[in-house]
């Protein structure tokens, strides 16, 4: 049962990567959200990454139906899911063999050998048995037959089909993890017992199989039970585990208590966006409405609708999405209305790669519309941020009277970690600039002197009645007026708008180094990465990298090319082809931007980074 | 709601500052008076009253209008009217639009609003032809009219907007000539007063690119006779005489005149526009001679914000949750000291 070449001295780890494989049907996104939820509840950091095929349930034990959860848990900050891996979990061949290069040397595979039977074999285009073939001895494998004895621990419970007996098996192999890493099931279990409410027999039958998994682990003397991970040091607070999706969902809701809106969402669903549709219709209790429109152009033109008569409105979608967005949202801009867009980016172009995670919609959110159609742009860069960016998006729509787009991507969106929980009253306050009561001389397009926004009269409140809309209009009064003088001086002004709102964020800052020979920079999704590779060279005692992380898009942060001039040499790594890139080359000419990309639909490796990056000092 | 009005409004209090542009002659101009006449007779507030609207010469209406409005993009004006509905339900939201902005690129919002029944009205301008960009085929022009855009003759047969409308189950669908602006006030004030989506087909003639479209059904000395104008619980009867109406014969209408083969008006068909079974309206909207004008379909039933609000309440009701922290603290939490 247990092939054992290497000998394993019993180790007290700082950080660990697991990931659990299997066919899209095997829970695999389930197995892991649960041992990485009572990871952080039991102290440690934790990052995720579940990565898994477009289709609902590809085929049975095929190469592509793989579905994929990777979670990295430490004693210390993490903030990538990892590279390596210390420990593969494997439902079947096709996972081994399409996970099996991420495996450490030496470290272990957990396999339902089950599963590997001739069909399944064949499937993986295995021409002989992985676990027969002395193809692993570089591997420490566990193989522990799951299926029968899944079925062996429910012989005794009512009321099971064998789809709900074989679906189960999950819960074995995580039984088995827990008791590797000392994690307590309660947990688990306590999740079993609201999931399965109305049906008893299912909470007692996973029970039953995830303590029969846990006790196989503990019988089996071989496994050592020292891979012990103590609990993270984190500020001291109260935590939970947020996905990225739920963090903006969640950003937004405070916003809108915040700031005494009603918040309205309009959207049509999209991969990897709809998680934050499916939050958000859960809060009718708040107030909100949450519109599933009948496609993405109505889904931003309700929300603008509901721009127009005084709520705080949101859209969320997609790449795809945001091009057939486009219009409206220069409608957005123009009649100058607080409206938040939120691109998940996906692998693109066209449909692209829709579970996947990219950054190759910067250019489109920065200038993806028809005329000059400037518009604030902002991103997240971790899952648990996506909650103040989120509110940070809101705030700056209500307070500058403009379309703000918040751009994550699909890598933070289904990642989760601990989010130190933000209570209303820290968060800060949110202005408008709702008129009240009924002035002589008002007009909808009279100016606040320091922001440029401009006035918001709220159909049902008498002596502001208006009329907007998509044709130029005269400065003031906001009627139609498309004079050539004019169209100059409102296209100027409404670039001057968006322009100055660098007075209102925060410059960017460097970590590690302020100046020296490299300064890395990112923006988005991609800080875990940057980051942790760039602290690892440093301890590795490069101390000339600097590294910056970009979440103000547009307009820049006012200190950038200051920060720029410090550093010989910059490259600017994205998931792109070099968008960013071609953003900094237009707005500081002199300097030259050495690039770093990937377009794989995956997030960078660590070793990949500092590769370069120690080629790029050498 | 008229209770609480302090003052009467005029049409007057409804002319926006704005020069009207359309072309002399133009039955828009028809509309535009008859809804500033009808709005004082409808008992809203100024303030509450939101006119939202496409691209297209019908879509320059509100800013025409002295009360809230959107002049958006082509097409969309019912999605932007649907958020403002949500946003506020206390609002009398009106779309603007015409037969291209309404039926073909805005067809998807059109009958997805229709479907939705949310309360706000929509008055189509139909006048079987694209007049902004001057002249080419729209989704209602007929099969075989020349335009700019088909020289030889349109060859892609037109919607019926009344047909397509009760296919996406309209619960109100009115149709009205562009020449007679005080049955055009009348249908504006009975759309208001509908709870639910209503739409309001507009026979409009385009002076400049389809001049005379409509003229054959239209004119003075020809609608009585070219024309049914229908009203809920009163016999389908027309004619200068009074002496023609409509039986149905098998499954379709069929024309009948009073004292010929002994029909009395006893004979004729009673208009039911309240009616939830479509099949009668289908059929009277379709119908080629005479062409059915007026209210001919008025079905109650109920709307988005109803059901809305009904599921709002008892979320609320059975919800622990108030405040955001409510949420946020909620679940699984842990203490890091």
């Amino acid at each position: 049962m247990i092939t054992d070449k290497m000998e394993l001295q019993p180790e007290v780890l700082e950080a660990v990567v697991i990931r659990f494989v299997g066919d899209s049907g095997d829970g695999m996104q389930l197995t892991g959200t649960q041992f990485s939820d009572t990871s952080a509840m039991f102290g440690n950091d934790i990052a995720t990454f579940p990565n898994y095929p477009s289709e609902i349930r590809a085929p049975q034990g095929s190469l592509y139906g793989v579905s994929g959860f990777q979670v990295h848990i430490g004693s210390v900050e993490v903030s990538t899911p990892g590279d390596n891996l210390d420990l593969l979990v494997a439902m079947n061949p096709a996972g081994l063999k399409t996970n099996l290069y991420a495996l450490k040397p030496g470290h272990t595979i957990i396999v339902d050998s089950n599963a590997f039977n001739k069909k399944n074999l064949e499937k993986a285009q295995y021409q002989t048995n992985p676990l027969e073939d002395h193809s692993l001895d570089n591997y420490r494998v566990i193989q522990a037959d799951m299926t029968s004895l899944t079925k062996e621990a429910l012989k005794d419970v009512e009321g099971l089909d064998n789809k709900a007996i074989t679906r189960s098996k999950n819960m074995f192999a995580l039984g088995m993890v827990y008791w590797m890493y000392g994690r307590a099931k309660e947990h688990t279990i306590e999740f079993f017992n609201k999931k399965f409410k109305s049906s008893p027999n299912l909470i007692e039958a996973n029970t039953k199989v995830l303590n029969a998994g846990y006790y196989f682990a503990e019988t089996l003397e071989l496994i050592p039970n020292a891979y012990t991970i103590s609990p993270a040091k984190m500020p001291s607070g109260t935590y939970r585990v947020i996905m990225g999706n739920t963090a903006t969902a969640w950003g937004f809701l405070a916003a809108a208590e915040k700031s005494g809106f009603e918040l309205f969402l309009g959207s049509y669903p999209i991969t990897p966006a709809t998680d934050i549709l499916h939050e958000l219709v859960k809060h009718k209790h708040f107030g909100v409405k949450a519109f599933q429109a009948e496609d993405e152009i109505a889904g931003i033109s309700s929300a603008i609708g509901a721009a127009f008569a005084g709520d705080l409105a949101i859209t969320t979608t997609s790449g795809p999405g945001l091009a057939l967005k486009g219009e409206a949202l220069g409608l957005a801009m123009m009649i100058e209305l607080p409206l938040v867009v939120v691109n998940v980016q996906r692998g693109g172009p066209s449909t692209g790669l829709p579970t996947k995670t990219e950054q190759s919609d910067l250019l489109q959110a920065m200038y993806g519309r028809n005329g000059e159609s400037p518009v604030i742009v902002i991103a997240a860069s971790t899952p648990s941020n996506c909650f103040n960016f989120a509110y940070q998006a809101a705030k700056l729509a209500l307070e500058h009277m403009t379309p703000v787009i918040l751009l994550t991507d699909g890598y933070i969106a289904n990642g989760s970690a601990p989010w130190k929980i933000q209570s209303i009253e820290e968060l800060p306050e949110i202005k408008n600039h709702i008129s009240k009561e009924a002035v002589e001389d008002w007009h909808p397009y009279t100016r606040n002197e320091d922001t440029l926004a401009r006035n918001w009269g709220i159909p049902g409140t008498a002596g502001f009645e208006h009329r907007v809309g998509g044709l130029e209009k005269d400065n003031v009064t906001g009627n139609v007026n498309q004079a050539p003088e004019n169209h100059e001086k409102m296209t100027e002004i409404r670039a001057e708008k968006v322009k100055r709102v660098r007075n209102y964020i925060p410059d960017i800052t460097t970590e590690f180094a302020d100046s020296g020979d490299l300064l890395v920079i990112g923006w988005g999704g991609t800080y875990g990465s940057l980051h942790s590779a760039v602290k690892q060279i440093n301890q590795e005692g490069y101390k000339n990298i600097g590294f910056a992380h970009f979440n103000y898009l547009n307009p820049l942060p006012k200190n950038t090319e200051d920060l720029l001039k410090r550093f010989k040499k910059i490259v600017v790594c994205e998931l792109n082809n070099g968008q960013f890139a071609k953003v900094l080359r237009i707005n500081f000419s002199g300097i030259e931007f050495l690039q770093f990309n990937k377009i794989q639909g995956l997030p960078f490796g660590n070793n990949e980074l500092i590769d370069e990056f120690k080629k790029l000092v050498k | 709601m008229e209770a609480t009005l302090e003052k009467k409004y005029t049409y007057k209090d409804f002319e926006s500052d704005q020069e009207v542009r359309w072309c002399p002659g133009c039955d828009d101009y028809v509309i535009l008076r008859s809804m500033q006449k009808a709005l004082p007779e409808m008992g809203v507030k100024k303030e509450e009253v939101v006119f939202i609207s496409g691209i297209g010469c019908s879509s320059r209406f509100p800013y025409y209008m002295n009360t809230y409005g959107m002049h958006s993009i082509h097409g969309r004006a019912p999605a932007i009217a649907t958020g403002v509905k949500l946003a506020n339900p206390n609002l009398s939201v009106w779309v603007m639009t015409g037969d291209g902005d309404a039926m073909a690129i805005g067809g998807n919002h059109f009958i997805h609003v229709l479907r939705r029944n949310i309360n706000l009205n929509i008055v189509l301008f139909n006048n079987e032809i694209y007049g902004l960009t001057k002249g080419q085929f729209s989704p209602t022009s007929t099969v075989g009219q020349k335009t700019k855009s088909s020289p030889y003759g349109n060859t892609q047969p037109p919607f019926n907007p009344g047909e397509l409308a009760l296919g996406a189950n309209a619960r109100f669908f009115g149709r009205i000539g562009g020449n007679v602006p005080k049955d055009i006030s009348q249908m504006l004030i009975e759309a208001h007063q509908f709870k639910g989506t209503s739409l309001i087909e507009v026979l409009q003639n385009c002076v400049i690119f389809n001049d005379g479209c409509y003229s054959n059904i239209t004119n003075k000395d020809v609608k009585e006779d070219k024309q049914i104008f229908l009203e809920h619980g009163k016999p389908m009867i027309f004619g200068k005489n009074r002496d023609k109406g409509l039986v149905l014969n098998k499954l379709k209408l069929e024309v009948v005149t009073i004292g010929e083969n002994g029909i009395t008006e006893e004979d004729l068909l009673v208009h039911d526009a309240k009616e939830k079974d479509p099949t009668m309206h289908q059929m009277l909207v379709r119908l080629q001679y005479p062409v059915a004008t007026g209210i001919i379909r008025s079905y109650d039933d109920v709307t988005l914000e109803e059901r809305e609000d009904e599921l709002t309440k008892q979320v609320k009701k059975n919800s622990k949750f108030t405040k955001t922290n409510d949420l946020f603290y909620s679940g699984e939490i842990y203490m890091v000291k």
